[in-house]
C-alpha cells in the first residue's frame, strides 16, 4: 500500500501538487490573478528541485500557449495556467493547439472578463472558449482540482485533445481545504508515460500545422469533432480508473447526480456553487445535476437525468449576450430532442464575484419547484 | 483522396520544396557589385532564399517572393529592385 497524505492546501496549491506528480517537462507561464498562485507554487517546486521542468517566463498568455504548443509538438508534456483576460488573449492559440491535436493540459482559475474591470470569479472566460476544441472539466473544490488534473493528463493523451481544468477563481483557487494527495507510485500506475502520436524530431522529420485546402480542412475538423465526442468515454473511464487508485469518484465523470432519487424537480449546477446547493437539496426536497464536463457536452447523460423531471433550474455564472445563459440554452436544446415538456428556468448568478448565498440558492430551489420558466438575474 | 493524419501532420517532410513560391514575385531583388558579403540580408531573408557564397550574396529565385527586405536592410545599398514582367 502506498501512503495516503492528508493535508491542508488551497485549490491552487492542490493543483500544483497534481502537476508535480504528472511531471510536465515544459511550463510556459504568465501571471494573472487569480491564477498566479498555481504558477507561483510550481515555480517554487522547480526552483527547489522537486520538479524537473523548464519554466519559460513569456511576455503574454498568447506566447504562453504558443510556447506550450511548440513544446508539446516535440513530444513532451506541456502545461500552463491562466484566467480571465489572459485566457481571452490566448483565444487564437487555443484553436491552434486543439487543431494540431496536441494534448496540452491547462488550469483555468475562472475570472470574469472586462469591461468594467473586475478580477473576481465567474465563468465567462472559459465559457467563451467552449468552442475552442478543448475538453473542459469544471471542478467543485480543491480535492477535485487535484484529482481532475491527474485525470486530465490521461484523457488528453488518450484523445490527442487538449484539456482545460476550470476551478472557480478565489472560491476554489484561494480557499484552504483539507484534502488527500496521492503517492507517486499510484499516479504512475494510473497515468502511462506520454508517447506522442507525432513529434518534431530531426531524425524523422514531419511537418506540423501546415496549410490545408478546403477539402482537407473539412476532414480535419470532422476528425477533431469525432475525437471530442469519443472523449466522453475516456472521461468516464478515467473517472472509474481513478476511483480504483484513490477511492474518489465524481458522478460518471461527465455529470454527477446528487439527491436525485425519486425527485420531480432539480437544479443544474456547474463548479463550486454545487457545494452550497448540496447543503440545501435535502431540506428543499430537490435534486442536483452537476455538469462536470461542459465539452464534450454530455447530451445523452443529461437527457437521461432530466427526462422525468417536471421542473429544472439551470444556475450559471456566464451570459451569452443577446441570448441567455449558455448552459441553459444547451440544456433546452438537449431536452427538445427527447420531446421533454419539463419547465426550464435559468438563473444568472455570481457574475463578477457577486456572492451566492445559501438564501439565494434556497429561493432558486423554491422557484424551480413552483415550475418557473424563463431567465432571472440575481442582482 | 489520400489518408489524413491526426492534426494534419505531413509525414513526408520537405513538401514545400515542390512549391516554387518564386512565381509569386512581382518585384525582384538584384545583387550588384557593391555587395560586401556581410550576410545581413542572409539573416533577414524570411524565406531563407539568400546565401552568401564566395563573399557575395546569392539569391535563390525559385523561392524568393520579392519582399525586398534584403534591399531595406542592406548596409552597402548593394541590392536593386527590378519589376517582374
Amino acid at each position: 500500500m502506498s501512503k495516503k497524505t492528508e493535508t491542508v492546501l488551497s485549490g491552487a496549491q492542490a493543483t500544483a501538487e497534481a502537476i508535480k506528480l504528472c511531471k510536465p517537462e515544459v511550463i510556459p507561464v504568465y501571471p494573472i490573478t487569480p491564477q498566479t498562485g498555481i504558477i507561483e507554487t510550481i515555480s517554487q517546486m522547480v526552483a527547489d528541485g522537486d520538479l524537473d521542468a523548464k519554466i519559460i517566463n513569456v511576455e503574454s498568455e498568447h506566447s504562453a500557449m504558443a510556447a506550450a504548443i511548440g513544446a508539446q509538438a516535440t513530444g513532451v508534456r506541456a502545461y500552463t495556467a491562466t484566467a480571465g483576460q489572459g485566457m481571452a488573449l490566448m483565444h487564437e492559440m487555443l484553436f491552434v493547439a486543439s487543431g494540431m491535436r496536441l494534448p496540452i493540459v491547462m488550469s483555468v482559475s475562472n475570472r470574469t472578463l472586462s469591461s468594467p474591470l473586475n478580477i473576481w470569479n465567474d465563468q465567462q472566460d472559459s465559457f467563451s472558449e467552449r468552442d475552442s476544441g478543448w475538453i473542459q472539466l469544471y471542478v467543485e473544490n480543491a480535492q477535485e482540482a487535484f484529482d481532475t488534473h491527474i485525470q486530465a493528463f490521461r484523457i488528453a493523451q488518450e484523445t490527442d485533445t487538449p484539456v482545460m481544468v476550470c476551478m472557480d477563481g478565489f472560491i476554489v483557487s484561494h480557499t484552504y481545504e483539507s484534502l488527500e494527495l496521492l503517492g507517486e507510485d499510484k499516479v504512475k500506475s494510473f497515468l502511462p508515460e506520454y508517447k506522442a502520436t507525432f513529434k518534431l524530431d530531426p531524425a524523422n522529420p514531419v511537418t506540423m500545422g501546415p496549410v490545408a485546402s478546403p477539402d482537407y480542412f473539412v476532414k480535419f475538423k470532422k476528425q477533431q469533432q469525432d475525437a471530442m465526442l469519443g472523449a466522453k468515454e475516456n472521461i468516464k473511464n478515467a473517472n472509474e480508473k481513478y476511483a480504483e487508485i484513490s477511492g474518489r469518484k465524481y458522478g460518471n465523470g461527465l455529470i454527477e447526480l446528487i439527491n436525485m432519487e425519486g425527485k420531480e424537480n432539480a437544479i443544474i449546477t456547474i463548479g463550486s456553487m454545487t457545494g452550497s446547493a448540496r447543503e440545501l437539496a435535502e431540506k428543499h426536497g430537490i435534486g442536483i445535476i452537476r455538469v462536470r464536463c461542459l465539452r464534450p457536452f454530455p447530451v445523452e447523460d443529461l437527457q437521461e437525468a432530466c427526462k422525468d423531471l417536471k421542473s429544472i433550474g439551470v444556475l450559471e455564472k456566464d451570459i451569452s449576450f443577446g441570448a441567455n445563459g449558455a448552459l441553459y440554452d444547451e440544456i433546452k436544446a438537449a431536452l427538445y430532442i427527447i420531446e421533454s415538456r419539463s419547465k426550464v428556468s435559468n438563473f444568472i448568478i455570481g457574475l463578477g464575484g457577486k456572492p451566492i448565498s445559501l438564501e439565494d440558492i434556497s429561493s432558486i430551489m423554491e422557484k424551480v419547484k413552483q415550475g418557473k420558466e424563463g431567465v432571472e438575474w440575481l442582482d | 483522396m489520400t489518408n489524413i493524419e491526426i492534426g494534419a501532420v505531413v509525414k513526408n517532410a520537405g513538401s514545400s520544396i515542390k512549391n516554387k513560391t518564386g512565381s509569386w514575385r512581382s518585384t525582384k531583388p538584384i545583387v550588384t557589385d557593391s555587395c560586401t558579403g556581410c550576410k545581413i540580408c542572409e539573416f533577414y531573408c524570411p524565406d531563407m532564399a539568400i546565401k552568401v557564397v564566395d563573399g557575395k550574396a546569392k539569391i535563390d529565385y525559385d523561392y524568393c517572393k520579392g519582399c525586398m527586405i534584403c534591399m531595406e536592410v542592406c548596409a552597402a545599398k548593394a541590392i536593386e529592385k527590378e519589376r517582374e514582367k
